[in-house]
């Protein structure tokens, strides 16, 4: 049994947790902030780990007490939340303004337009077998997508049809997957360059839809990494990132 | 290919069987040999895992031990020991839905040391602790190899309880099952498609072994020598 034992202290042995900034962040955020991760990594020395998730679930998870230093929601509700419930002791700051976006895999028949005619067009003519969108319940994306859809008086009819990805991202993927002819999601992942080898995409105007205010907040505990990598965010470099992958941005302070 | 993922999910696996194993053969024992009244009321309630979703083990696991809930808070107030969203939580959430892949086999296994071959070892006065050592240990080999690979396996492939209560943190909780998920998400597809493989063929070598194992070792009745 010594070998067993050996092996036993080897593993307790195996430092656990690097001392690194571990990031909670809307699904959306996937390809905008890594970039802006790589370059923040290089300028100033720090480590970053980033986790990339619904914010609803993100939002319940550091209400249970998930060892994140920093949280980027896809909304604002979900910050202000964290706030009420006393689990951070400021409201964060807004760093982008999300759009959304109508996508399609290539050789799908939808035709997309701002008015969302050739979606209506198809789910009449049954050719519409499958649309996502990411679960209004869980992602914020996913609840204007849902809006808007109400509005334009398809959720109804739709209902049948709809895949729900359990984050926005899941719902980029179904959307492009073979059995659906497309999907409303996040315009910052449509412009990532393994997303636009597959699809055809048309960002929808910010008139669409309530504006999605892209709030972060410190959690208690925030290390100094994390405080650099929060004012960093604000900074140029990374809003022009922002900018570069369709996010609107707010005023300089 | 997700390298810390990987090794992350070995290390729970191999962790899990370190804790699992020699509980589970102490249980196994006791319940193949001894008869008492509710036995098998304990045998069911062991299989529970079996039968339980594992996305409603990490519900409670979340919940139970999350820094909102008594316990989890008491936990960390005294000890400094939480669970959800760490690594101990995972080996902890591994090990209860892993009890009956380990207790099965290695019952099965108890059950099938001849009565005789004990007895024959107490009458000439082996003590207790000698004829589990010497004698029925040799003996359950088979059944503690497949309780291994079984439990191993498994872990490898446990998705529902890590999502809920892992918190997908990279090196800490992001298992490999967890990896193959967020890179189909992100359009990685290679990446995915390699792990996915790499699982694959694990899985068949790992049915290859218990069973070519099993054969060479099981089927005979007792008769080590």
């Amino acid at each position: 049994m010594r070998p067993w034992l050996a092996l036993c202290l080897t593993l307790l042995a195996l430092p656990l947790r690097a001392e690194t900034v571990t990031v909670a962040a809307a699904a959306n955020l996937k390809f905008a902030l890594e970039q802006i991760a790589t370059d923040f990594e290089h300028s100033s020395g720090h480590k970053l780990r980033l986790s990339f998730g619904s914010s609803g679930n993100f939002a319940t998870q550091l209400s249970h007490g998930a060892p994140f230093e920093l949280f980027l929601s896809a909304d604002e509700a979900y910050v202000l939340r964290l706030r009420q419930q006393g689990i951070t002791d400021n409201d964060g700051v807004v760093y982008a303004y999300g759009r959304l976006a109508l996508v399609a895999a290539k050789d799908s028949p939808l035709q997309l337009d701002d008015n969302l005619d050739g979606l209506k067009q198809l789910l009449t003519s049954g050719q519409l077998q499958r649309f996502a969108i990411a679960n209004p319940e869980l992602a914020p994306y996913g609840e204007r997508a849902r809006t808007l859809l109400e509005q334009k008086g398809l959720w109804q009819a739709l209902q049948p049809k709809l895949v729900l990805g359990e984050n926005v991202s899941q719902a980029a993927q179904f959307a492009l997957g073979g059995s659906a002819q497309g999907g409303i999601v996040a315009l910052s992942l449509s412009q990532a360059p393994a997303f636009k080898q597959r699809a055809r995409v048309l960002a929808l105007p910010l008139s669409s839809h309530a504006p999605l205010a892209q709030r972060m907040v410190l959690l208690p505990g925030a290390g100094r990494g994390a405080q650099a990598f929060y004012a960093y965010l604000q900074s140029e470099p990374a809003r022009s990132t922002f900018a570069d992958f369709g996010f609107a941005l707010p005023e300089q302070p | 290919m997700d390298w810390q993922a990987l090794t992350l999910s070995v290390k729970l696996a191999l962790v899990t069987l370190l804790i699992l194993l020699p509980l589970a053969t102490l249980a196994a024992r006791w319940l193949a040999f001894s008869r008492f009244r509710g036995r098998s009321m304990v045998e069911a309630l062991m299989l529970v895992p079996l039968v339980l979703p594992p996305t409603v083990v990490g519900y409670y696991l979340l919940v139970g031990f999350g820094n909102q809930s008594l316990l989890g808070s008491w936990l960390k107030d005294w000890f400094g020991l939480e669970l959800v969203f760490h690594f101990s939580g995972l080996v902890l959430a591994s090990v209860l839905v892993n009890i009956p892949f380990a207790l099965q086999p290695l019952q099965r296994a108890f059950e099938a040391i001849p009565k005789e071959v004990r007895d024959a070892a107490a009458c000439c006065g082996m003590p207790a602790l000698k004829i589990f050592w010497r004698i029925e240990l040799p003996m359950i080999v088979p059944g503690l190899l497949t309780a291994l690979v079984l439990c191993f396996s498994h872990v490898l492939g446990e998705f529902g309880v890590v999502l809920m209560m892992g918190g997908n943190i990279a090196g800490e909780t992001k298992t490999v099952s967890i990896a193959i998920y967020d890179n189909v998400q992100a359009f990685n597809f290679d990446a995915a498609g390699i792990m996915s493989l790499l699982l694959l063929l694990f899985a068949i070598a790992a049915l290859a072994i218990t069973t070519s194992l099993s054969r060479r070792l099981g089927g005979q009745d007792g008769d080590h020598r």
